[in-house]
């Protein structure tokens, strides 16, 4: 009769242990190694200190790459912010069958591989692609443009492959809003685009901060599109550290820049929290 | 006065369904591109092409190399999935209703690996492992995409979870019913489309892993993600094309039945 008198609703934390042991030694063990490792002078040891930091903080060339990684995630974000709010709002105003439809083609993007995405933006984008084929056609242009290889072409590409992260918290939180307000604002005389900016912009900032982060964090760290749009002229942090790791097995360097690239992520990540839960209090307020 | 409102709605209306349509069009356009490109009769990526012929997906049967990838990528997937469910659903179950600190602690440290760059812990890992002296190998691949798909699992299980009526469980037990039974025969069911749609999105994320597998995986085991970037870094390969048609297709098909099974697209909003 033991078993009766304790909560049956809730389960023991125990049931958590063998994941909690699994991240400790797979996830939690390597990145303290990694974050060791970083402290080494040289790849064949040499005494522990900050010297890796201190030769990528003192380098132009290293500190251009961090600068371009988080600026490339902010037109990434900004362009997703967009494009992607409007495809949030006609969705909740959607009849169900057209409800079906849009969220068949958001998620399309989610779960196809990411490497077929970004092999269509070569497609796309290249020399022969279906935008210099219609740009020539219209005779706008006598050459082909190059666009594949150019940050213009990496931004929209990207923000393409990471919109499904930006629309479907904005889904959400759109859902959320009573209609209701929308119809008192618009009985109290206010139009179209007033209400917009004053009631359903700022209650649907939750949904905002939670898309943004999520569409950063995934520009930032998309290793192969960068790759394969960007091409070897542009270097972001994810392949710096796979050469630096891979290529001239230079492992305490690829340890910190590893390590800096976490801690910008992080700082990312504390700062979008911080102002998700300033926006749900002005949601809720 | 009634014109000025007219114009602001119209207005309004216009660039807000003008703007959802051109994003829906942008989502859609490199799906359809690779599609139409794939059935192309001519030897380049050329859109429109030239003609239509399916030798490019002839072409694919014989392409041994992305099998073998293929198989690799198929088995290695299924493993860190299977392992993500037993492992995230126990997990899952211990912290969702638990009202103390250490179950917030242990969801935030589950979740993080959704959100911290994947290339920095593929890094650690094999350096982790050599450091242990296991030479890196279809085990440690395993390992590694368990990490980061288990968060899925997690998520979309303590989810589930919290939508459950807990009531449902009080009554079970006040009607004689053990633990175990009531997990089997009333938790479980409830929370299974849960279950189901956090495993389908690791199988997915598994699949299309490539900063992980790129430094956990030996010589021996080529995966299909790794295959087909360094056959488009090397050359525009229109057989790729014809790979990555079947892809879309089976994801497709995979999406459609686990959206009706689970509901998938009511989980991820």
């Amino acid at each position: 009769m033991r078993t009766n008198l304790r909560d049956v609703t809730v389960y023991e934390l125990r049931l958590a242990a063998p994941l909690a042991a699994f991240f400790a030694v797979f996830f939690v063990a390597p990145l303290l190694l990694l974050f060791v490792l970083s402290l080494q002078a040289a790849p064949d040891g040499g005494g522990y200190g900050v010297a890796q930091y201190v030769a990528f903080l003192g380098d132009a060339f290293s500190l251009g790459v961090l600068g371009s990684t988080l600026w490339l995630g902010v037109k990434v974000t900004a362009l997703c912010l967009l494009l992607g709010y409007p495809v949030a709002w006609l969705h909740v105003r959607s009849p169900g069958w057209a409800k079906g439809v849009i969220m068949l083609v958001v998620l399309l993007p989610l779960l196809t591989s990411v490497v077929v995405r970004t092999f269509a933006w070569i497609v796309i984008l290249g020399r022969q692609g279906i935008v210099n084929a219609a740009l020539m056609d219209l005779g706008l242009i006598d050459t082909p443009l190059r666009m594949l290889y150019t940050e213009g072409g990496l931004v929209v590409a990207l923000a393409q492959v990471q919109m499904p992260l930006m629309v479907l918290p904005l889904i959400t939180a759109l859902t959320r809003i009573d209609p209701n307000l929308a119809d008192a604002s618009a009985v109290l005389g206010a139009g179209h685009w007033r209400t917009f900016r004053k009631v359903t912009l700022p209650l649907s900032l939750p949904g905002i901060v939670a898309g943004c982060l999520l569409t950063y964090a995934a520009a930032i760290t998309a290793f192969i599109t960068q790759s394969l749009v960007g091409g070897g002229q542009m270097l972001f942090m994810p392949m710096y550290i796979y050469q630096q790791a891979s290529t001239l097995q230079n492992w305490p360097f690829a340890a910190a820049i590893s390590i800096i690239f976490l801690a910008a992520v992080l700082l990312v990540v504390w700062l979008f929290n911080l102002l998700g839960r300033l926006s749900r209090g002005y949601a809720q307020a | 006065m009634a014109r000025r409102r007219d114009l602001d709605q119209i207005s309004f209306s216009v660039t807000m369904a003008g703007l959802a349509l051109a994003s829906l069009v942008l989502l859609a356009a490199p799906t359809v591109v690779v599609l139409v490109v794939s059935f192309t009769s001519g030897f380049s990526l050329r859109f429109p092409p030239p003609g239509y012929s399916l030798r490019w997906y002839a072409e694919l049967l014989d392409a041994w190399q992305l099998h073998f990838a293929a198989m690799n990528s198929v088995s290695v997937a299924l493993w860190s999935t299977g392992l993500s469910v037993v492992l995230g659903v126990a997990a899952a179950l211990g912290i969702a209703r638990s009202p103390k600190l250490s179950a917030r602690v242990l969801d935030s440290l589950f979740l993080s690996p959704l959100v911290l760059p994947a290339l920095a812990f593929g890094l650690s890992a094999l350096m982790f492992f050599s450091l242990l002296g296991f030479p890196v190998s279809r085990t440690t691949l395993i390992i590694g995409h368990t990490v980061v798909c288990v968060p899925f699992v997690v998520r979309n299980t303590v989810a589930a979870l919290a939508q459950l009526n807990p009531t449902l469980l009080e009554a079970s037990a006040s009607l004689g019913a053990s633990r175990l039974y009531t997990f089997r025969r009333v938790t479980l069911p409830l929370i299974r489309p849960g279950i189901v749609a956090g495993g389908f999105i690791a199988f997915m994320a598994s699949f299309d892993n490539v900063p992980v597998s790129l430094f956990l995986r030996d010589a021996a085991t080529d995966m299909l993600p790794i295959r087909m970037w360094q056959d488009l870094e090397g050359k525009l390969d229109v057989t790729i094309a014809a790979l990555s048609g079947v892809l879309i297709v089976l994801t497709v098909a995979l999406m459609l039945v686990v959206e009706r099974v689970a509901g998938l697209s009511k989980r991820l909003t």
